[in-house]
């Protein structure tokens, strides 16, 4: 075959792949967007699902969600932010702390979420929960049960390698004669992360905390049996009560609703509304993520 | 001359393998200026550095040898180096002020310090931005950013910011290379005054600027001490033949 | 000249004053207690995935030695899902106290349950429960492929048009573009394929069962792409500017470049990709739970319905005892999942990472 016929077959392969990707992409949003925007109104924000969950709103699963993300940052985020200032502060490169924790953080970014939902059960549950009943009522179950602070807990460590990622990259971008003014002002090492590097990385801080609480706010599979439920006709007021939550309320909706087809658009409303969400979360943190990389540069 | 205010022996640095100050010995005499001079890549800046243990913060440094700071090694175990940076001030070759206004960059030193009385700050700040020949400039725009000034301007606030932390000894690593001819002039003319009350060593590609500041010279060559001497008679009389090329234009 | 010289001779304030000492090393608790702390909480990460170990672990044991009372030694109940509606706990039966006299239960003969685990049949609820995992672990098998076959020729085509073939300005918009698929929660693309996907698919092939290994696997490969696109770019990008340089200047077209040059140094990390692609896959849950039927098959036709893995546990930890053989075996199944993403990720990591570096320095 003359050259320049298979070069241009070739590149339009992979033109054509890039361009099924995106047409997949389009089609989800699309498909969402045209089945749910009729049904997505103020009352459908702000009410409670009425007649067995066939009409009505869905703003106990927005109240849970929202809820369970909060917890799972306020977990979250400190554990992570310490953690990227040791690997980009204290640890040196090669020690065998830093690779092993690398390591560790790589792995729960690929632990499948699952996993995490058995890991929030087994011990957050059946060990932490348990326990705590035992020494401080004696026994009677209160926390050896899934609720929205073992969810979120569960859930803040699924996110944790989003927020140290972004941290750590926003700290590396501080200039080294930023350290060095400090230091040579006779700054001690905590006094210069404390004063310089971590006021430098807020927005890095803002980013990864971000997306954790849109990756947070999208997964199902964690919160299965550590603390999501059907429906409840009350708003979650204790640490230790269920919540309802956008995803899984999709996923019950869609799979286990006595009337699928009568549901359909409250269905596909509530994915938009959670689509949404994830969306405009992500979206910000790109743009400041973008940034931060700008001033990298 | 028996008030040497630093004295250095037989110091040699290492990058991993490869040497870059090889048995350096000097004394430094107190509130004079004293330059390094020397083509790039001749250790002068690296030697700077070791003076206030700046090359700790980076990996892979081996350094051998002694530095005395009134009579003090700065390379025992003992030695506290956040309190010998307090006493041996460096400024850097690019400023680098904090993004905070120029009240907190000056202020950040005795912060660390713990003083937090405001009356106190304020002094310090005044004085500190006086002594540095900026407090004209800035005086109204204090609560600024410090970022919004020139260079030249922002030069002098590191240099305020340094003061501000009372230190006995100033380091400059090519304080003004990066600066317009007229800044150059102001950043020359402060450490003339400065030298009044400190110790001052200053590196610079820059003979002129050498020539024109310093009391003495000391040229590097490949990691090197050539030869150090009083200012005048190194630039009329050198000893050293590579000395003497330098300073004509001939290399570097 | 300067007009500041009047400020020198004011007198320091007492605080500056103060003399500073530095032949002495000073304890500063606050820098002492940081680094501690710090390193302590990061040490927790390591902590955390030893935690998973041992506790996925821990609830998985009991069934080696739950064989000879399987039945009835626990009666604590999960909280079940109430329906619509009335709020009610309907499942939390009162915690008794856990030592249950087995001497009263009478035991139906049953299986033993570790045995079980090799054969054909998945039927955790009956008389005589049989958790033969062969089907799930089929039925992951069949969906992974069918999502890889699926996904990886296509992300990695739309990763060389993307680091290859597009002009700069295009990569910008390309590559956020399909990124932007790595923030749609699976729930979502499991909602798409279940409602849409699942659909069009039977009309195209005419199949029996709506839902099926096949149109999970396609939607489970929707949830890889992102991964196995973004590494294989950065594979594609990573490689030395002057080997493209050198290969175009001999006169190969951009297509030659791309394939026998730039592809070929590129593998190790493409591989890599891949390999964390396979581990996507064969975790997700709401997408199996959503699109593949569900029902625990030993079959190897994609059409038919399919039970993973992770689907299972999904969808059967909610309702199962705590504590009894089924509970025990979901563990084991995690633990399974668990080991395998580990081994996955560690082979990614350190395999297929050190090739690289190996790749590039003997070419230096």
């Amino acid at each position: 075959m003359n050259r320049n016929i298979k070069d241009t077959v070739v590149e339009g392969i992979t033109g054509v792949s890039v361009l099924l990707i995106i047409f997949i992409i389009v089609s989800i949003l699309a498909v969402t967007i045209v089945g749910g925007w009729s049904k997505l109104n103020w009352t459908f924000l702000s009410e409670f699902p009425k007649d067995g969950m066939t009409r009505g709103g869905i703003f106990p699963a927005i109240v849970g969600t929202a809820a369970m993300t909060l917890i799972m940052a306020i977990a979250a985020v400190p554990f992570g932010v310490i953690t990227a200032i040791y690997l980009a502060e204290y640890a040196s490169e090669k020690s065998i702390m830093a690779k092993t924790i690398r390591f560790a953080v790589k792995t729960l970014a690929v632990v499948p979420s699952i996993i995490f939902g058995l890991f929030g059960l087994g011990f957050f549950i059946s060990f932490i929960g348990k326990n705590m009943d035992i020494l401080l009522s004696g026994g009677e179950l209160k926390w050896g049960q899934p609720n929205i602070l073992w969810a979120s807990l569960t859930m803040a460590l699924l996110t944790l390698p989003v927020v140290i990622v972004s941290v750590e990259e926003a700290i590396k971008t501080i200039p080294r004669e930023m350290r060095e003014a400090s230091l040579a002002l006779g700054a001690t090492k905590w006094q210069t992360i404390k004063n310089v590097v971590l006021p430098g990385s807020i927005s890095g801080i803002l980013t990864g905390t971000i997306l954790a609480v849109s990756r947070g706010a999208g997964e199902v599979a964690p919160i299965l049996f550590t603390g999501a439920a059907y429906f409840l006709s009350d708003l979650p007021k204790s640490l230790s009560d269920q919540f309802m939550s956008l995803g899984y309320h999709i996923y019950i909706m869609s799979t286990q609703s006595s009337d699928v087809d009568a549901t359909l658009p409250i269905q596909f409303a509530t994915t938009l509304v959670l689509l949404l969400l994830t969306f405009s979360l992500n979206a910000v943190a790109v743009t400041l993520r973008y940034r931060i990389r700008r001033r990298a540069k | 001359m028996n008030d040497f205010k630093v004295k250095v022996k037989d110091l040699s640095l290492w990058y991993g393998t490869s040497r870059a100050l090889k048995n350096i010995s000097m004394d430094i005499p107190e509130k004079k200026v004293t330059a390094f001079i020397g083509p790039s890549g001749c250790g002068k800046s690296t030697f700077l550095r070791t003076l206030n243990r700046m090359n700790d913060l980076i990996d892979n440094v081996t350094i051998k040898g002694e530095v005395y700071v009134d009579n003090i090694n700065i390379y025992d175990k003992n030695i506290d180096v956040v309190n010998l940076r307090k006493k041996v001030g460096m400024i850097f070759q690019k400023s680098n002020p904090f993004a905070k206004s120029v009240y907190d960059n000056i202020a950040f030193g005795p912060r660390i310090n713990g003083i937090s009385q405001k009356s106190i700050l304020d002094e310090i700040v005044e004085r500190s931005l006086k002594q540095a020949a900026i407090w004209d400039e800035v005086k109204d725009r204090l609560f600024n950013s410090a970022l919004s000034l020139s260079g030249g301007q922002q030069q002098r606030i590191c240099i305020a910011r340094s003061l501000a932390v009372n230190p006995e000894i100033i380091l400059m690593d090519e304080p003004a290379s990066a600066l317009d001819p007229i800044s150059t002039s102001k950043i020359e003319e402060l450490i003339h005054e400065l030298k009044k009350e400190y110790t001052i060593i200053i590196v610079t590609h820059n003979m002129q600027q050498a020539a024109r500041t310093s009391d003495m010279t000391a040229f590097f060559y490949m990691g090197d001490l050539v030869e150090m001497n009083r200012t005048e008679l190194i630039f009329s009389n050198p000893a050293k033949k590579q000395t003497e090329d330098y300073i004509s234009g001939r290399f570097g | 000249m300067l007009k500041y010289t009047i400020g020198f001779n004011k007198r320091k304030s007492e605080a500056q004053e103060k003399l500073v000492v530095f032949n002495q090393k000073k304890f500063r608790f606050s820098d002492w207690f940081a680094e501690k702390a710090i390193k302590g909480v990061a040490f927790l990460s390591i902590a955390v995935v030893i935690l998973i170990f041992i506790f996925v672990f821990r609830e998985a044991f009991p069934i080696f030695r739950m064989d000879k009372a399987s039945t009835a030694t626990n009666t604590e109940v999960l909280v079940q899902e109430s329906y619509g509606g009335a709020e009610t706990e309907t499942g939390s039966s009162p915690v008794e106290d856990k030592q249950v006299d087995n001497s009263t239960v009478t035991a139906t003969p049953t299986d033993r349950p570790s045995t079980t685990l090799l054969s054909n049949t998945w039927m955790p609820v009956s008389d005589n429960p049989r958790y033969g995992i062969w089907p799930l672990f089929l039925g992951t098998m069949k969906v992974t492929l069918i999502a890889l076959l699926f996904a990886a020729p296509l992300s990695i085509l739309a990763a060389i048009y993307t680091a290859m073939f597009a002009k700069p300005r295009i990569r910008e918009i390309i590559k956020p573009v399909i990124e932007l698929l790595a923030g749609f929660p699976s729930v979502v693309i499991g909602f798409f394929a279940l409602m849409v996907m699942a659909t069009v698919f039977q009309e195209m092939f005419g199949y029996a069962s709506r839902l099926n290994g096949f149109v999970g696997g396609i939607a489970m490969g929707l949830a890889a792409i992102p991964i196995i696109y973004t590494l294989t770019e950065d594979a594609l990008t990573a490689v030395p500017k002057t080997y493209t340089e050198a290969s175009l200047g001999l006169g190969a077209s951009r297509r030659q470049t791309a394939f026998s040059v730039v592809l070929p140094a590129a593998v190790p990390g493409i591989f890599a990709a891949i390999v964390l692609g396979i581990g996507r896959i064969f975790g997700e849950t709401m997408i199996a739970l959503m699109a593949t039927g569900n029902a625990a098959m030993s079959s190897i036709n994609p059409f038919d319905s399919v039970r993973t893995l992770s689907a299972t546990i999904g969808a059967e930890m909610a309702e199962v005892v705590f504590g009894d053989t089924h509970y025990s075996v979901l563990f084991f199944i995690g633990s399974l999942l668990f080991i395998f993403t580990f081994a996955l990720n560690a082979l990614a990591e350190f395999y297929f990472k050190n090739m690289v570096i190996r790749r590039y320095q003997a070419k230096k």
